[in-house]
């Protein structure tokens, strides 16, 4: 039948100029972040990073960083889900236009949107002013940990948005018919047939938002209280801060990257299907 | 398909066009000249270099709101290009220095990050030749005690450090550093978010010396900044020109020339040196040892140097001048009798006068021991990282997460389960 | 339920644009006030234009984001054809593997390791190396991952009969490529091209462990005007980028509409 047939050169070294690339440019580098977590500053291989990581703080703010970032996950879950289905539930035409529309704050500058919301949080800014007038009296929005959360949801919240709304747009409209014809009403479809054929679109929201939340240092320099670190803050300190000595800040960096390619692993567990990217495109 | 991509272009393409013909419309000439001196100097074996200035932020005429664009000028004369970029303090400067990513040829470090880079080898001695401006400089500014024989730096800006209050939402007149610890107006503080001028005011509050090589000194001046942050709003640089402009803060200690360009903003804005001392400090433009441009550099703090050039720059930061051009200069006179009330006293202050009884030499910066400077960076992280009491909330976070954790477990556990039962 | 729904979304529609009106109202303030609006002038819009460094920023980021793009789109495209062609299962998923590594890594960890790269390679040949080509290289390395994603699954929808089809009517392997499986390609290539560009011109944070100080991207223009006293030019610059970026989306949801009416008469 279909015999073996040769690969075209073409064929067969078509992915050679990107393996080359990857090999020099994602591993080599994971191997330099290996080589100096494992160092310490003279040179010699070591593990007092490690010692120092876990005798310190810095465990606090691996946890801190975790605790937030599940908090705002959750929460821009919350409030992605019930969106994506109002959004699916509307006409074809006016889906593609609203969902442009709520992407629309995700092409924009992560930097700039952070700082305004910096603006519309602070002491002297627009929504104390607005609660100056209707006479709730002044309330401290800027530099605390629920302006993190904030800045962190009003970030991501399209990431979460976009691949559940994907899943639900291409979901099979008749099964969701089969369903209500057996008679379950609205929600219980949406228990029952909905929310686990969305799954996919979950996890992968769930991913998108999680990682870049625990990694990110510019929220919390720009909205958090003043003992407020996240593991984002510790290792670019740590890396740019001290003339050169990057050791720590590899073991941190280490350290991070194992702990979320666990969490992904364990998400993993919920998502039946390989990722293909179809999720993405 | 092809159409599609080619309207996408197309309207690109129309709307890179109307940004560039708005941005032609835009640009406006400034009329500015340097002394005839400066402008005769032969620049063109220089024509065509690229030097790469690195400054602290807020410390140039950099051309906004109508002010010269001294960079802008420097090119138009000389025809070297300008890469002038900010650090935000001394140490940041020092670590990207230490780095090695980036070749700079003009650093403006404080005097006791001069004394450091000239202990450690890493500016160069300049040729005064290239430098004539120089005997413009008041000589009391020469031969500091960070470069004795004054051969790796030219002064640029000198002032103290001081305490800036709003008026406004202060109900009394500060006097001491203690104010920026006072509980009733806790979260309005602001602080320096940079190690050394922030253990310095503890220092200076708690009497020790600022340059205090004994490690349980340092350790007392941790103490004071861990119960101040308590009623800290936030750590700031120059972050503090909006806060304090705006009224989202009180108080805050920062340099003396930038509060007088706060208050052409803000005239609610006032500003004392608070009775137990204050730092004084010289910052001073270095070429660095990695510099491949030394003579384009030199050519360079030649021309910051130059009257007519100071006298724009200390017109726009508002900074004391060491330059005796521009203090001898009817027009900066009349420029500081508008600026504020007392921006001559703010500005060149007798430091006896103030302090009686203090020797001004103690109130300089030196380098430290590197066990000192490591003591104090080990101290620096720990401050910052240091929770404030009210970490309750923080707790509930946590338990809040662990609960998820916990569900997220049983979630997992069922499913499990339910594999297992339909394999 | 239905009002329900409406009234949802119309809260967290205007949540999510509450700041960004506020700025774009803020940039036509005639004072540098945030909280107060003391009048209406073009002001800071003039202001912004005269910066010149905020505009080599932008420039430096289109530049960045344009060449990256593209150099990561013809990588990622011949990786995917080679990738799927790949017969030994496990060279297959390991390649796929370091794939998805920068995806699955947060930015910062990516950032940091290329750095680390970058600065071992600097203290060997003691250069100034940070600049152009290390954000290029950088954005390439994060874009092909994406690329790559956006290319297979169209290799993977795509019938295998064609290009067979085209050996067999005399075409050599090279022609057969070309004409028959790029052109199936295409729409997976122009998606990874497009976010590829997106994800480059909006990249923070690797950026800023790899940047020079002689190349300035606009996020890290913005990152460092933070740090300082900030002028509403700002603002302004908000303005005009979400205005640019509002029409561009726009743009491209009039042109979707147009094709897909007509390739329904067509049929």
């Amino acid at each position: 039948m279909k015999a073996a047939r040769k690969l075209s050169p073409l064929h067969r070294y078509a992915a050679y100029p990107y393996v080359v690339w990857a090999a020099a440019f994602v591993v080599a580098p994971l191997l330099f972040v290996l080589y100096y977590a494992f160092t310490d500053r003279s040179g010699s291989v070591s593990l007092t990073n490690f010692s120092r990581m876990f005798n310190g703080d810095t465990l606090k703010v691996f946890a801190i960083s975790l605790a937030f970032a599940f908090i705002a996950t959750l929460i821009c879950l919350f409030i992605a889900y019930p969106l994506a289905y109002a959004i699916v539930k509307t006409k074809k035409k006016t889906q593609n236009m609203l969902i442009m529309m709520f992407m629309l704050p995700m092409w924009m500058n992560f930097v700039l949107r952070t700082y305004a919301l910096s603006f519309l949080l602070e002491d002297k800014g627009l929504l104390n002013r607005f609660f100056d007038t209707v006479g709730v009296g002044h309330v401290r929005l800027i530099y605390t940990s629920g302006a993190v959360i904030f800045g962190m949801v009003y970030n991501f919240l399209p990431y979460m948005l976009l691949p559940i709304y994907s899943v639900m747009a291409k979901m099979d409209k008749s099964l969701i018919e089969a369903s209500e014809d057996l008679g379950c009403n609205k929600f219980r479809t949406l228990i029952n047939v909905i929310f686990p054929l969305s799954l996919p679109g979950v996890v992968s929201g769930i991913t998108m938002v999680f990682v870049p939340s625990v990694s990110t240092f510019y929220i919390s320099q720009q909205l958090g209280p003043t003992d407020f670190v996240l593991i984002g803050d510790v290792i670019e300190s740590e890396i740019k801060t001290t003339g050169g000595v990057y050791n720590y800040g590899s073991a941190i960096s280490f350290v991070l990257m194992l702990l979320i390619f666990a969490c992904i692993a364990v998400m993993n567990k919920f998502s039946d299907e390989e990722s293909e990217g179809g999720v993405i495109v | 398909m092809a159409k599609r991509v080619f309207s996408f272009i197309a309207m690109a393409a129309l709307m890179s066009a109307l940004c560039f013909s708005l941005l032609s419309c835009g640009r406006e000439e400034v009329n500015f000249e340097p002394t005839s001196e400066t402008a005769s100097i032969d620049y063109t074996p220089y024509a065509g270099v690229t030097i790469n200035v690195y400054n602290w932020g807020e410390y140039i005429s950099d051309g906004s709101e109508g002010s010269v664009d001294i960079n802008k000028a420097f090119t138009k004369l000389t025809g070297i290009s300008v890469n002038y970029t900010n650090f935000t303090d001394n140490e940041d400067m020092y670590s990207k220095l230490k780095s090695g990513g980036m070749s700079y040829d003009i650093i403006i470090p404080s005097d006791y990050m001069v004394e450091r880079l000239i202990k450690e080898g890493m500016v160069q001695k300049l040729d005064f030749a290239n430098i004539p401006n120089y005997k413009h400089i008041d000589d009391s500014y020469k031969d500091l005690y960070f470069d004795p024989e004054n051969e790796y730096s030219v002064p640029y800006n000198v002032g103290m450090i001081g305490l800036i209050y709003n008026t406004d939402l202060l109900s009394y007149t500060p006097d001491s550093w203690e104010a920026l610890r006072d509980p009733n107006y806790s979260n309005q503080i602001l602080m320096f978010n940079n190690p050394r001028d922030a253990f310095a005011i503890a220092q200076i509050a708690l009497g020790i010396d600022v340059n205090t090589e004994n490690p349980e000194e340092w350790e007392e001046a941790q103490d004071w900044l861990k119960r101040q942050k308590a009623y800290v709003k936030a750590y700031v640089m120059d972050e503090v020109f909006n806060k304090m402009e705006s009224g989202s803060a009180a108080m805050a200690p920062y340099y003396a020339g930038d509060f007088l360009s706060m208050y052409q903003n803000n005239e609610d804005l006032a500003f004392v040196y608070p009775k137990e001392g204050t730092n004084i400090f010289v910052d001073s433009i270095c070429i660095p040892a990695s510099s491949k441009h030394k003579s384009a550099a030199e050519l360079y703090i030649n021309f910051l140097l130059d009257p007519n050039v100071a006298l724009e720059n200390a017109e726009t930061i508002c900074y004391a001048s060491p330059n005796k051009e521009v203090v001898s200069n009817p027009r900066y006179e009349e420029f500081l009798a508008e600026l504020h009330p007392d921006a001559k006293a703010i500005l060149y202050p007798s430091f006896n006068e103030i302090y009686p009884d203090k020797d001004a030499d103690d109130y300089f910066f030196h380098n430290l021991s590197p066990a000192s400077l490591d003591k104090l960076s080990a101290l620096w992280s720990e401050l910052k990282i240091t929770s404030v009491e009210d970490s309750g909330s923080l707790t509930i976070y946590i338990l809040a997460a662990v609960a998820v954790a916990a569900l997220l477990a049983v979630v997992i556990f069922i499913k499990i389960r339910k594999e297992k039962r339909n394999a | 339920m239905k009002i329900t729904g409406k009234v949802y979304m119309g809260v967290i529609f205007t949540l999510l644009y509450a700041p960004i009106l506020v700025i774009m109202v803020f940039s036509f303030n005639s004072s540098n006030s945030m909280a107060v609006m003391n009048g209406v002038s073009l002001r800071w819009y003039k202001e912004l234009f005269t910066n010149e460094k905020a505009i080599d920023a932008l420039v430096n980021s289109l530049i960045l984001a344009v060449t990256s793009a593209v150099i990561s789109t013809v990588i990622g495209t011949a990786a995917a054809v080679g990738i799927y062609h790949i017969k030994n299962k496990r060279v297959k998923s390991a390649v796929m593997s370091v794939t998805n590594i920068p995806m699955m890594n947060p930015d910062i960890v990516t950032g940091v390791s290329i750095m680390l790269l970058f600065a071992f390679v600097a203290t060997l040949f003691g250069l100034g190396i940070f600049g152009f080509f290390t954000l290029l290289v950088a954005h390439i390395t994060f874009n092909l991952p994406y690329v790559i994603l956006c290319v297979m699954p169209k290799l993977k929808q795509m019938d295998k009969n064609l290009p067979e089809a085209a050996l067999d009517l005399g075409c050599t392997p090279l022609q057969a490529f070309f004409k028959v499986e790029f052109f199936e390609l295409i729409p997976g290539i122009a998606t990874g091209l497009l976010m590829a560009f997106t994800l480059s011109l909006d990249d923070f944070v690797i950026s800023y462990f790899v940047a020079g100080e002689s190349f300035q991207t606009l996020p890290i223009y913005i990152y460092a005007m933070t740090k300082r006293r900030v002028l509403p030019d700002m603002n302004a610059l908000f303005t005009v980028i979400f205005a640019v970026i509002f029409i561009l989306l726009l743009a491209r949801n009039f042109m979707t509409k147009d094709i897909v009416p007509k390739k329904a008469k067509e049929v």
